[in-house]
């Protein structure tokens, strides 16, 4: 059985590469470009741990062929900061505890910058609903939807990630429960 | 992974040489989300060694609407390109209503409604409100096409009319008529990432007095295959479509199908639901018609 080459862009960088043909997205970042950050959960598309931006839209890339990438743009959490600076979601992530084991953060981050690409000012509703397909059995999920609307309403103090803990005076829910 | 040569074929009719080629052992990828899954956890049959994907295809991507024309979705669109485009959400919200439940967001941006028509689960979300709205399928084959109505398209669970080499190229559907609306709605335990227990999708045109001129009613996960509750639809044609006729129309739909019971629900239980969202389709269905 032969190689395909698929030629695409990861992280904005032009890239060649050769993989058998049943080989999936994931398994190529993963073991062959030492790109670990997207993680494999479930392998069948229901975790979300294994999302990333293909054309700039979230999926799922253990659900993807490397070979379908030909000729596309693939963007995973590692091409999410610029210049070694951190985004407004990823430092929200941190200083709003948005996370525990981390096994389900580069998906839940990825599909979140997806979100606030496409939305500016999001919902409640809108977060939990752009994160259904992401799974998370440690943090549960209150304090990512809190770390999301951090992100989307930012007015500068997620820009430097060294700043102090946020005080929590107003509240971010203006819907469902808290 | 199962190990499986790879062609991007260019045409239809590449594909279609492919596939007649190499017969079962062949299967076609559009989205990939339920046949990566098949192939990697060994269900349904053994797994292909040719996998032909759609990806080059350029007119299986196409997503077409215009009121005279209808809608027409390439089967290698995705849920999510088919629901941005322009029409669709307006003229066509039972499709809306059944394919932004299917997976997740990142499943739709990879997934087909094609390819969910043509993976043929009894519970398939994008069946029902298509065959409500009266969609046909165009199959090619590596001689000739042909057109099927979308309710003759389903032969058994994950069975379809396609014979070895044919593939779906596109669905079509044809605008409403005036007064018409239709609405789609499954049960399922869990809002999101679930598998329905019954889908139904009601449509319903109303005539110049506020009769049913026309009614489809589809009853998804109650049968081998989505089926049509014809017996329920006659007994709402020429009516007034008043609370105690809808209610008879769910009652007879319930006597319609033959549902199973499993880990979702008791076969009673589906019986019951199916009874329950004919009258809430059928509502809402008729509110729209109303509007």
């Amino acid at each position: 059985m032969e190689q395909t080459t698929i030629r695409f862009t990861l992280n904005d960088r032009p890239i060649t590469h050769a993989a058998m043909p049943y080989r999936t997205l994931l398994e190529v970042l993963r073991d062959d470009l030492g790109l670990t950050g997207s993680k494999e959960g479930c392998g069948t598309g229901d975790c979300g741990a294994c999302t990333l931006l293909l054309d700039g839209k979230p999926v799922t890339s253990c659900l993807v062929l490397a070979a379908e990438a030909d000729g596309r743009k693939v963007t995973t959490v590692e091409g999410l900061a610029k210049d070694g600076k951190l985004t407004p979601v990823q430092v929200a992530f941190i200083r709003y505890g948005g996370l525990q084991c981390g096994i389900c953060t580069s998906g839940f981050i990825v599909a979140a910058h997806a979100l606030l690409e496409s939305n500016k000012t999001p919902s409640e509703a809108d977060v939990r609903a752009a994160i259904g397909g992401n799974l998370c059995r440690c943090t549960g999920y209150d304090k990512i939807v809190r770390a999301i609307l951090a992100a989307a309403y930012d007015e500068g103090e997620l820009v430097d990630e060294s700043a102090s803990m946020p005080v929590m005076e107003k509240p971010l829910f203006t819907e469902g429960p808290m | 992974m199962h190990k499986f040569a790879y062609y991007a074929p260019q045409t239809v009719k590449e594909a279609a040489r492919i596939l007649s080629k190499n017969g079962p052992n062949s299967k076609l990828l559009a989205g990939g989300t339920d046949l990566l899954v098949q192939i990697k956890e060994h269900v349904k049959g053994p797994a292909p060694d040719y996998v032909v994907s759609v990806k080059n295809i350029r007119e299986l991507h196409d997503v077409k609407f215009s009121a005279r024309a209808g809608l027409t979705i390439g089967a290698g669109a995705t849920i999510s390109e088919t629901l941005a485009t322009k029409g669709v959400q307006e003229h066509f919200p039972a499709i809306a209503d059944g394919t932004a439940i299917i997976g997740s967001l990142q499943i739709q941006n990879i997934a087909t409604i094609g390819g969910n028509l043509c993976n043929a689960a009894p519970s398939a979300d994008s069946a029902p409100p298509l065959i409500a709205y009266g969609a046909t399928a165009l199959i090619a084959g590596p001689r000739a096409t042909r057109t099927v109505a979308l309710e003759d398209f389903f032969t058994g669970p994950g069975k379809t009319v396609l014979k070895p080499g044919e593939l779906l190229v596109s669905i079509h559907v044809p605008t409403p008529p005036a007064r018409s609306g239709c609405q789609y709605v499954r049960h399922t335990p869990r809002a999101q990432m679930d598998i329905a227990m019954v889908g139904v999708a009601s449509f319903i045109t109303l005539d110049r007095k506020g009769r049913v001129a026309d009614a489809r009613i589809v009853l998804g996960a109650v049968a081998p295959t989505p089926i049509r509750a014809r017996q329920a639809e006659d007994s709402l044609r020429g009516q007034e479509p008043t609370a105690d006729a809808l209610r008879a129309a769910g009652d007879i739909a319930a006597r319609e199908e033959s549902p199973i019971g499993d880990v979702r629900g008791s076969a009673g239980y589906r019986r019951y639901m199916t009874s329950v969202l004919v009258q809430r389709t059928a509502q809402a269905a008729l509110k729209q018609a109303m509007r």
